[in-house]
């Protein structure tokens, strides 16, 4: 059987590769399956363009890039890491140079989104503005999503955030994309999550939940009980965590007697302070005790 | 006279753009600029002091780790608890940073600096039976090379054995650093961006199971850099050794220290750390850290030049795009007004001269294999090496360490919040010293300040004109191929810089391009 190469494309943006470092931590399968072997039988995708990854620098790296995006046309996947910086016209982001000019972050997510079979907003930055956009935003940044629509970029999106996202949740995206094709309407939430990964809350999965039901709240981080009052975010988060694991399954936040801090949902990182209880009213209705 | 623009700078962490002007096939001056920028600490101001360890950590991916342990010191330090975390929290923090340290490092030898010397290219020819390097074979002969290609041409020197053997090492250095980050997450919860360690000291109570498998996940790590990591860093130091005569920098190392021994000390300064802080130079003598003679400076910065000079702790951030003479949005941290290099050579050579007799051991052993005299650690392949010692100490440190965890027994305390105060907080970071200073009024972040490794080793111009240890390095270099600029990225690669960590903004104002460029 002929190998059928994907291209795809791991654009960099406000971002702190913590997403590109995530994936690093892929069990099945591995970095190295994902880089060089089939990742589905008679399928490769071709990473012609990550940063963090790729042996080539400067102006030879950025010349695959614009080469890809003109001859794949239609036919490469664009997978963007960080939000996106518009202050300015984007200055405060820039990524290479072309004709002697650097060239924007804002400016190679429109050129290279337009053309691209579908977009992968990584991480909470590119799905939703994430730690840059926080307030105040000093540079006004934008997820993937709210630049696309300012252009009229009609590519298909999908967003997997994450403060990191879970490898799982990219490599399974892209492996439906590759066996199924574009998700459909219905295969992704209103925040264009894929349902599979993001469809509950933590709190409805959690292990502590029973000490929720009855009302046995730890006061102090190491003492048992649930979380909640020590600012836990798990009944307002959507994620497969507490059933999936972290790390080769050896872990994950609230296993570790932390909270979980929310970072999958578009509010993360301004419903704070993250260690007070989250309030009442913003738990949506039916979702919890 | 020609100008090599390398942009971006691969393989590194961030944003990053190197511009050297070449004359007569040797580099007369060069510049690094950093080309994003988040704002990271006007999103602090204003916010509860505690976030600052939750936000401050997403400062990087790459080394969320440092900047989690600097904030919650810096925390700890202001809300008065710096001696009374509990013997677990600190113990815990110690394996939580040596984890990253040994996924930080086996990360940066294999997977951003050996493409530098190994060539997965020649691979096609391979003719074993070792499924690794075959199944790098096929993909070879699919011939869609990316990320592997394009890449600079000419300079690989290892043997057809040594370079295949490399190339097995990349693929299982893969796993190895995976692994690294699982027994972090043991603790941690999870990686990148660990929840476990806080202000007050770490979530996780330790149990009998998690430190059983800690323990032989290390084993398992402590094999792999022993009789892989460490043997390869001394191939490549061999068959490269040229590269211990470039990139000398600027001659100066200084480290913070790491590692706590004694929880009872507040004073960071005054406590027994694992790593010593201190500083030398390539006369290799110690000296005591005094870490109120550390400024910024900001002439050569797109910054006012009132907030040139100032302690990271009064530091600000006013932008002045229009200033003339600035070229950099990095702002130029010095010592005492000189020039200083950080990272694991300054750590490895801090703690050689300053008599630790682990380092001292191992360093002249390594030295004494590869027949060299410890000055020419201040080199590319010096700051290799160093970094491969240092995981190697840590690594054996961190077995003794994990026993002495107290089962079932908290490793954190609770505080109150204060309405005004300061803290500081001092770690040696993967890359480097790493400093988190604040502010706290009316029990609100009033300021935030962060000094990361790569501000101190990437840095511009300072008010005295000096250049930062990268640009030091860089200058008096001799570039074989202009087209294939080798010896720049290989400098560049040798301090690991971490780009997200230390960069502010560039603007498209001072993009002098030259007469021709080669890139």
């Amino acid at each position: 059987m002929d190998t059928k190469e994907y291209p795809a494309i791991w654009l960099q943006a406000a971002g702190c590769t913590g997403c590109s470092v995530s994936l690093l931590n892929v069990i099945n399968p591995s970095i190295k399956n994902l880089l060089v072997d089939e990742v589905l039988p008679g399928c490769h995708i071709n990473l012609r363009f990550h940063p963090t990854v790729m042996a080539g620098a400067g102006a030879p790296a950025i010349e695959v890039m614009v080469d890809t995006s003109k001859k794949k046309k239609g036919g490469y996947i664009l997978i963007v890491e960080g939000a996106i910086p518009t202050a300015k016209d984007g200055i405060y982001g820039v990524v290479g140079e072309q004709d002697g000019r650097p060239v924007t972050m804002k400016a190679w997510i429109e050129t290279l989104a337009k053309d691209a079979l579908a977009v992968i907003a990584l991480g909470s930055c590119a799905a939703f503005g994430g730690i840059p956009a926080a307030y105040p935003n000093p540079t006004q940044c934008r997820s993937v999503g709210e630049v696309l629509q300012a252009k009229g970029i009609s590519t298909p999106l999908v967003n997997v955030p994450g403060c990191p996202p879970h490898p799982d949740w990219f490599v399974g995206t892209v492996a439906t994309i590759l066996l199924s094709g574009l998700p459909e309407p219905d295969d992704l939430d209103e925040h264009s999550r894929p349902k599979a990964f993001y469809g509950q809350t933590i709190h409805e999965n959690c292990p502590r939940r029973a000490y929720y039901d009855e009302n046995k709240f730890a006061k102090k981080f190491g003492d048992p009980g649930c979380n909640y009052e020590l600012g836990c975010r798990g009944p307002i988060t959507h994620a497969d965590c507490p059933l999936r694991l972290w790390n080769n399954k050896v872990n994950w936040c609230v296993g570790c007697g932390a909270t979980c801090i929310g970072c999958t949902e578009p509010e993360f990182f301004d419903i704070s302070p993250l260690y007070e209880k989250v309030s009442e009213v913003a738990l949506p209705e039916g979702e919890v005790n | 006279m020609g100008k090599i623009i390398i942009d971006p700078v691969s393989r590194i962490e961030g944003h990053l753009k190197v511009e050297a002007v070449v004359e007569d096939g040797k580099v007369k001056e060069a510049k690094s600029s950093g080309t994003l920028f988040r704002g990271l600490e006007l999103i602090l101001r204003g916010r509860d002091p505690r976030d600052a360890q939750r936000i401050t950590q997403r400062i990087c991916g790459v080394c969320p780790t440092s900047h989690s342990i600097a904030a919650a010191l810096n925390l700890d330090s202001a809300f008065g608890i710096a001696d009374k975390i509990p013997d677990n929290g600190r113990i815990i923090r110690n394996l939580i940073l040596g984890a990253a340290h040994i996924a930080d490092h086996i990360l940066h030898f294999y997977h951003l600096v050996a493409l530098d010397y190994v060539d997965v290219a020649r691979l096609a020819k391979y003719e074993g039976n070792n499924p690794a390097l075959n199944s790098i074979k096929n993909f070879i002969a699919r011939g869609e090379l990316g990320p592997f290609v394009p890449r600079y041409e000419g300079d690989y020197r290892l043997s057809d054995e040594a370079n295949e053997q490399a190339v097995a090492h990349y693929v299982s250095a893969f796993d190895m650093r995976r692994k690294s980050q699982e027994m972090l997450a043991l603790f941690g919860g999870k990686m990148p961006h660990n929840v476990g360690i806080m202000p007050g000291g770490v979530a996780s109570v330790p149990t009998v199971d998690n430190i059983t498998s800690f323990l032989w996940k290390l084993k398992e790590l402590q094999e792999f850099i022993d009789n892989v990591y460490l043997p390869d860093v001394l191939v490549i130091a061999q068959v490269y050794s040229d590269y211990f005569e470039i990139g000398r920098g600027c001659g100066n190392l200084l480290a913070y220290g790491s590692y706590e021994m004694d929880g009872k000390e507040a004073d960071l300064t005054k406590r027994n750390r694992f790593f010593k802080p201190g500083t030398t130079a390539t006369n290799l003598k110690y000296s005591e850290l005094d870490p109120t003679k550390i400024t910024e400076e900001v002439k050569h910065s797109w910054y006012a030049d009132s907030i040139s000079g100032r302690h990271p702790s009064r530091g600000d951030v006013v932008p002045d795009e229009e200033k003339k003479g600035a070229y950099s949005w990095l702002k130029s941290p010095r010592y005492d007004k000189a020039v200083f290099e950080v990272g694991p050579l300054a750590r490895i050579m801090v703690n050689y001269v300053g008599d630790n007799p682990e380092v001292k051991s191992l360093v002249d052993s390594a030295l004494s294999q590869a027949n060299l005299r410890p000055d020419k650690m201040f080199s590319v392949m010096g700051r290799n090496l160093a970094r491969a010692l240092e995981t190697k100490i840590i690594a054996d440190a961190m077995a003794g360490w994990v026993l002495e965890l107290k089962p079932g027994e908290s490793a954190y305390i609770n505080y109150k919040l204060p309405e005004e105060t300061t803290g500081m907080g001092l770690v040696g970071a993967a890359r480097g010293a790493l400093g988190h200073w604040m502010e706290i009024q009316e029990g609100k972040i009033a300021n935030y300040q962060v000094v990361t490794p790569s501000t101190w080793n990437i840095s511009p111009r300072d008010d005295n004109d000096q250049p930062g240890p990268l640009e030091q390095a860089i200058t008096g270099t001799n570039i074989r191929d202009e087209a294939n600029p080798f010896e720049i990225v290989r400098i560049v690669r040798s301090f690991d810089p971490c780009l997200a960590c230390s960069v502010h903004l560039l603007s498209p104002k001072g993009h002098d391009l030259g007469e021709f460029r080669v890139c």
